[in-house]
């Protein structure tokens, strides 16, 4: 098995402003969102960061992309370190969240055009690849209409595939299935199968565990910015569900879950 | 290079695109500008028309021969009264209600009066009364013609030497102003049309740049692109380039509309020959303008991108609006700011330079060295603009 990632000591801090510190009654100028998290990722392989709220998955994934610099500790995606060499590690990955926004003014057509174009990819594949795309997810039928003026689940699906205009073959989404309806979700769960059986490597964060059940090959569970258990699927959860290992493996590390 | 581009090009296609956009951007402010001037122009024209034809009416109280002789050209229709108090009131009602424009009342015995006045006797002069009501254009005006005619009239019954009183203006050695037309128009343009093109140039980046950066900060499409490959300078540039070129656009209508309305604005005495301009001039002025949009796009791009939303990048843009305005006045009110210092400043050396071409003094070796500082200048803001788009904190920070 060929690794594809492997995160080293990362770690990322933010400052508290001084109403923050007082709300969370803490003398401390900075939270750790990130605090010494490593693992290794492997080519072909869905890779699932499981974890609650405010467990430092999103702060991973947004330094995994390059958008956020981390303050110590490096991550080497194929070959090239998000710290020293960002541009090289943007052109191999897609990167999929909901905080990337497409603007209103422009329609799917012209934005698969201009992101094609700022990916360097050739105009021919470009328009064979936006034509299977786009009549894939069906937008097909909207694709002369602007973005401002589409339905949010539209948005979300041309957002998805503007990411994926170079045809990455690293997948990184944070929340894949967030705030979309059970039609859409199941749409994105199977693409990110059909990624999967073409080859390509996912990583994938979120906290529903039937979607860690469905994709991943193997998960990391994170815990206040910290690797808790990270392992294949099989090896974590042997012959218990997702759901009832992570919560054993809450307790074991955090205690008993306060109602 | 590739990058730069393909940004132009979105950048070109959003403003293009949008045809509110180009017509508050462009079309309007050159518009607004024409129509306004020309309005301006034509309404301060009629209101010295009205008062050339107008026939004034005005009642008169012992008015000397010589005197009524003197106001023919002036053109008022005089009704003779004999000061009696009976018609006082009426007489001062009709001024008031302006269907009479005057009453001027002259002493008895007036011109005897004057030709015996000694001045060293310390003695009151002889007075004319005039009254008028300033509210009424038409008795105000002929309040004035009057005043300036007794005025000369005065001075003529003293006439004992003049100043340059020649018609033509010319005297003994030749003409008495020793200015060209050519350099009076320079004067003139050079005081207001550098203030005017810094001011338009930057209302036509202030329209667009904060919506541009700030704006899609705040809509969360720049992150979008900040996980593309392209470069943060690619980015930058490109950003600048095409904010500069729709500055430049918006700085071009406004210029036209000023050009244009400029001769019915000054009412004829803008001497359109008198503007000789040579090629190179326009040349140099058309490269100092770029390098000028250049460096105040960047500017403007810097504070939007530090912005956290349009908002507030056209909040923070008002003190830098000021400032323009500031530096723009220095050569109109006269102010040597001297030494070469003056070409590195980023916009002085502009209006500097303007001022130099518009005033018939193209100084080269100054408008080279402020292209080069702009250019310069230009280089290290896009540099400071490529930081910030790589800086976390203040692309994303809340």
């Amino acid at each position: 098995m060929e690794e594809l990632l492997q995160v080293k000591d990362l770690r990322k801090t933010f400052k508290l402003s001084a109403k923050q510190q007082k709300l969370e009654n803490t003398k401390e100028k900075v939270k750790v969102a990130v605090d010494g998290l490593s693992f290794t990722a492997y080519k072909g392989e869905v890779f699932g960061l499981l974890g609650p709220n405010g467990a430092g998955k999103t702060t991973t994934l947004r330094m995994l992309a390059t958008l956020i610099k981390p303050d110590s500790g490096d991550a080497v995606l194929d070959g090239a370190s998000i710290v020293s060499q960002p541009e090289q590690v943007r052109s191999k990955i897609g990167f999929l969240t909901s905080e990337l926004k497409l603007e209103d003014f422009f329609t799917p057509n012209y934005q698969y055009d201009f992101f094609s174009g700022l990916y360097g990819v050739a105009p021919e594949v470009a328009a064979k690849r936006k034509k299977e795309m786009f009549e894939r997810f069906g937008i097909d039928k909207f694709a002369e209409v602007k973005v401002g003026n589409l339905s949010t689940g539209m948005k979300q699906k041309v957002s998805l595939v503007v990411s994926l205009v170079h045809d990455p073959d690293v997948v990184i989404f944070d929340e894949p299935t967030n705030g979309l309806d059970v039609l859409t979700a199941k749409v994105v769960t199977d693409f990110l199968l059909d990624l999967k059986a073409r080859g390509k490597s996912i990583i994938v964060s979120t906290h529903i565990f039937s979607l860690i059940e469905k994709i991943c090959d193997r998960v990391g569970i994170v815990i206040n910015g910290k690797m808790v258990a990270c392992d294949t699927l099989d090896a974590i959860c042997g012959d218990k569900t997702m759901e009832e290992r992570f919560f054993e493996i809450y307790e074991e590390k955090v205690g008993k879950i306060d109602a | 290079m590739h990058d730069i581009i393909t940004i132009i090009k979105k950048e070109m296609a959003r403003f293009f695109g949008d045809k509110r956009l180009v017509f508050t951007t462009v079309i309007m402010p050159g518009l607004m500008i024409y129509l306004m001037y020309s309005l301006m122009g034509e309404g301060m024209m009629k209101q010295f028309s009205t008062a050339d034809d107008y026939v004034g009416k005005a009642y008169c109280v012992n008015m000397p021969a010589e005197i009524r002789e003197m106001t023919k050209p002036a053109n008022i229709e005089w009704e003779d009264w004999d000061g009696n108090d009976a018609d006082k009131e009426r007489i001062l009602k009709e001024i008031a209600d302006g269907e009479k424009d005057l009453l001027i009342y002259f002493p008895e015995n007036f011109m005897t009066d004057v030709a015996a006045y000694d001045i060293t006797s310390g003695q009151p002069a002889p007075q004319i009364e005039m009254y008028y009501s300033s509210e009424k254009s038409n008795s105000g005006t002929i309040y004035s013609k009057m005043q300036s005619l007794l005025s000369a009239f005065e001075e003529s019954l003293v006439n004992k030497y003049d100043i340059n009183m020649s018609a033509e203006g010319e005297g003994k050695f030749g003409s008495f102003d020793q200015a060209s037309e050519t350099g009076i128009m320079g004067k003139m343009l050079s005081g207001l049309l550098p203030m005017l093109i810094m001011t338009f140039i930057f209302s036509g980046c202030s329209g667009v740049a904060p919506e541009s950066i700030a704006g899609e900060k705040e809509r969360g499409t720049i992150a979008t692109l900040l996980v593309t490959p392209v470069k943060r300078s690619a980015l930058a540039f490109g950003k600048v380039i095409s904010l500069s070129i729709i500055a430049l656009l918006a700085g071009i209508s406004s210029f036209l509309g000023t050009t244009l309305s400029l001769p019915k604005m000054m009412g004829g005495e803008v001497d359109m020959d008198a503007i000789t301009y040579s090629i190179t001039d326009y040349l140099l002025l058309f490269v100092l303008i770029i390098s000028t949009v250049l460096v105040m796009v960047s500017i403007i791009s810097l504070i939007s991108a530090y912005a956290k939303s349009v908002k507030e990048a056209t909040t923070m843009m008002a003190p830098f609006m000021v400032v323009i305005i500031l530096v723009s006045l220095i050569p109109m009110l006269g102010i040597d700011m001297g030494g070469k210092a003056t070409f590195f400043i980023p916009l002085l050396n502009s209006v500097t330079a303007m001022t130099s071409i518009f005033g018939f003094n193209t100084d080269l070796t100054m408008i080279g060295l402020t292209i080069g500082a702009n250019v310069v200048i230009t280089g290290v803001l896009v540099t400071v603009l490529t930081k910030m788009f790589g800086n976390e904190n203040i692309m994303f920070g809340k």
